[in-house]
């Protein structure tokens, strides 16, 4: 079980600077994300992309932006959860008792939930009756390759990560890469890889061919493929693989009771607090009359949000406004006071 | 202003104004019409917005980027008139525009 002032959910540049704004106030914050990296949109879906709006930075990347608010949090030593669904809020007395999805428990005061369009979540094959193979015969990301040694492989996708897999298990598996469109998307050096190998034997490749439908009762053994033409083909396999991206899932978050507007989070705009005490919503996530779903917008949201949890988290000491420029304790805590 | 019409997958339509230079996604999103997601709010991120082009409509429509096209790989049985709400610009032309919603987004 891990005490802590805050608990972020959410390594997006919201959930980032909220953790600073906590910080120079004094208050210890752990950050929980279910990527495997720090950075949310920014980074999962635009990390080379230029951005012109963040104040007093006229241009930097989506990996940019990360890198220097990482910097900008280095003092305070924000400890990351990667990979990690928060699943369950609960309260317990005077705190909320947060559970992830590797039952690691957190006991917070405040849960600032920076969740932006929710978790990004592997976008899953929508054939029907797929549930019941997932992950079993049907899986979105390759932990041990070795599973799949000598047996037959259906991999789908028109990216890097369809292409590479394609490649890497065409070595000791049967692969099948199967991709809607001709042209792939991923590397052109991977593509033509592959494609050198499937005329060399070693790999099948079928384009332009969808999933359409399963066959098997307890355990699949085979799929049904279509073109765009109507076209069918039958393949019996031992497994299939989709790497389609990620989506964005509100998923757990709709459990937790509080107050939804579609797949936003209604906040007092004089705290960023939800209807319930001590969990507070910013960034993308939240919503208000004039909300913009803008990075400077989300910024401005977690500096009132962070004050507001100084009161819950130390109760009994006075909060007091001071600026960074001459603030004696906050340069302490920023780690840049000079002895005089 | 161009009408645009939406049908839901159930077969329920929708028609209305949509002022030029706003995205058929946005049309949809400001009027609540269910079908549309568009997670990423329209930066061509998330393939969400995906709709079926009325066969005679799709050819007046600008060709496609590359962008658009790799997340239409993304979406959910897209076909050959497949395109992304948020990538089609409403405009005088496109008065009468249908498209249609697939079963779903994601
Ligand atoms: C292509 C593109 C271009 C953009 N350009 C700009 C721009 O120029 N200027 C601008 O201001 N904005 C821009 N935006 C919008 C900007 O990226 C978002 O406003 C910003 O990322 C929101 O930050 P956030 O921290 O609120 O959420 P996000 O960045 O969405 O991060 C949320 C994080 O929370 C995690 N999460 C959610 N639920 C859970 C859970 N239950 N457990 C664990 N983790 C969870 C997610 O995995 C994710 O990593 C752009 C967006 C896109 C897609
Ligand atoms: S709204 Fe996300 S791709 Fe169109």
């Amino acid at each position: 079980m891990i005490k802590t002032d805050a608990l972020v959910v959410g390594a997006g540049p919201v959930g980032l600077f909220v953790v600073h704004q906590l910080g120079i106030i004094g208050l210890k914050a752990e950050v929980v994300d279910n990527l495997d990296r720090i950075g949310g949109q920014c980074i999962e879906l635009y990390p080379d992309k230029p951005i012109y709006d963040i104040p007093a930075i006229p241009e930097c990347t989506g990996e940019g932006l990360t890198n220097s608010l990482l910097d900008q949090i280095k003092p305070f030593k924000p400890n990351f959860h990667l990979n990690e669904r928060v699943q369950s809020v609960v309260k317990e007395k005077d705190n909320w008792k947060v559970t992830t999805s590797k039952n690691k428990i957190f006991v917070t005061p405040n849960v600032i939930i920076a969740g932006g369009v929710g978790s990004f979540e592997p976008r899953k094959f929508l054939t029907k009756g797929i549930e019941k193979f997932e992950n079993k015969e049907v899986f979105y990301s390759v932990k041990d390759k070795n599973f799949f040694k000598n047996k037959k492989v259906c991999i789908f996708g028109g990216g890097d990560s369809a292409l590479d897999w394609a490649i890497e298990l065409s070595k000791i598996s049967e692969v099948v890469l199967i991709h809607r469109r001709n042209e792939f998307r991923g590397a052109e050096n991977s593509a033509q890889i592959a494609k050198k190998l499937e005329k060399d034997g070693k790999l099948q490749i079928k384009t332009p061919y969808q999933i359409d439908s399963l066959e098997g009762e307890n355990k699949l053994t085979g799929i049904i493929i279509k073109s765009e033409d109507g076209k069918t083909e039958k393949i019996s396999t031992d497994y299939i693989l989709g790497f389609f991206g990620l989506i964005m899932k509100l998923g757990p978050i709709a459990e937790w009771g509080l107050n939804l507007d579609k797949k936003t989070i209604p906040v007092n705009t004089e705290n960023f607090q939800t209807n319930k005490k001590g969990i507070f919503a910013i960034g993308d996530i939240c919503s208000y009359p004039g909300k913009l779903k803008l990075i400077l917008s989300g910024f401005h949201e977690g500096a009132l949000a962070a004050r507001a949890c100084f009161k819950l988290a130390k109760p009994s000491e006075t909060y007091r406004f001071e600026y960074t420029t001459v603030s004696k304790s906050m340069q302490e805590r920023l780690g840049v006071k000079k002895s005089d | 202003m161009p009408k645009i019409t939406y049908i839901e997958h159930n077969g329920k339509s929708h028609s209305v104004e949509v002022p030029n230079e706003l995205s058929v996604m946005e049309g949809a999103v400001h009027n609540n019409i269910p079908g549309i997601d568009a997670d990423c709010g329209g930066a061509c991120a998330c393939a969400t917005c995906h709709v079926y082009v009325d066969e005679k409509w799709f050819n007046k429509l600008g060709k496609k980027t590359d962008a658009e096209q790799d997340m239409l790989d993304m979406a959910f049985q897209p076909n050959e008139f497949s395109r992304l709400a948020c990538q089609i610009t409403v405009k005088d032309e496109l008065d009468g525009l249908v498209v249609k919603m697939p079963s779903k987004q994601a």
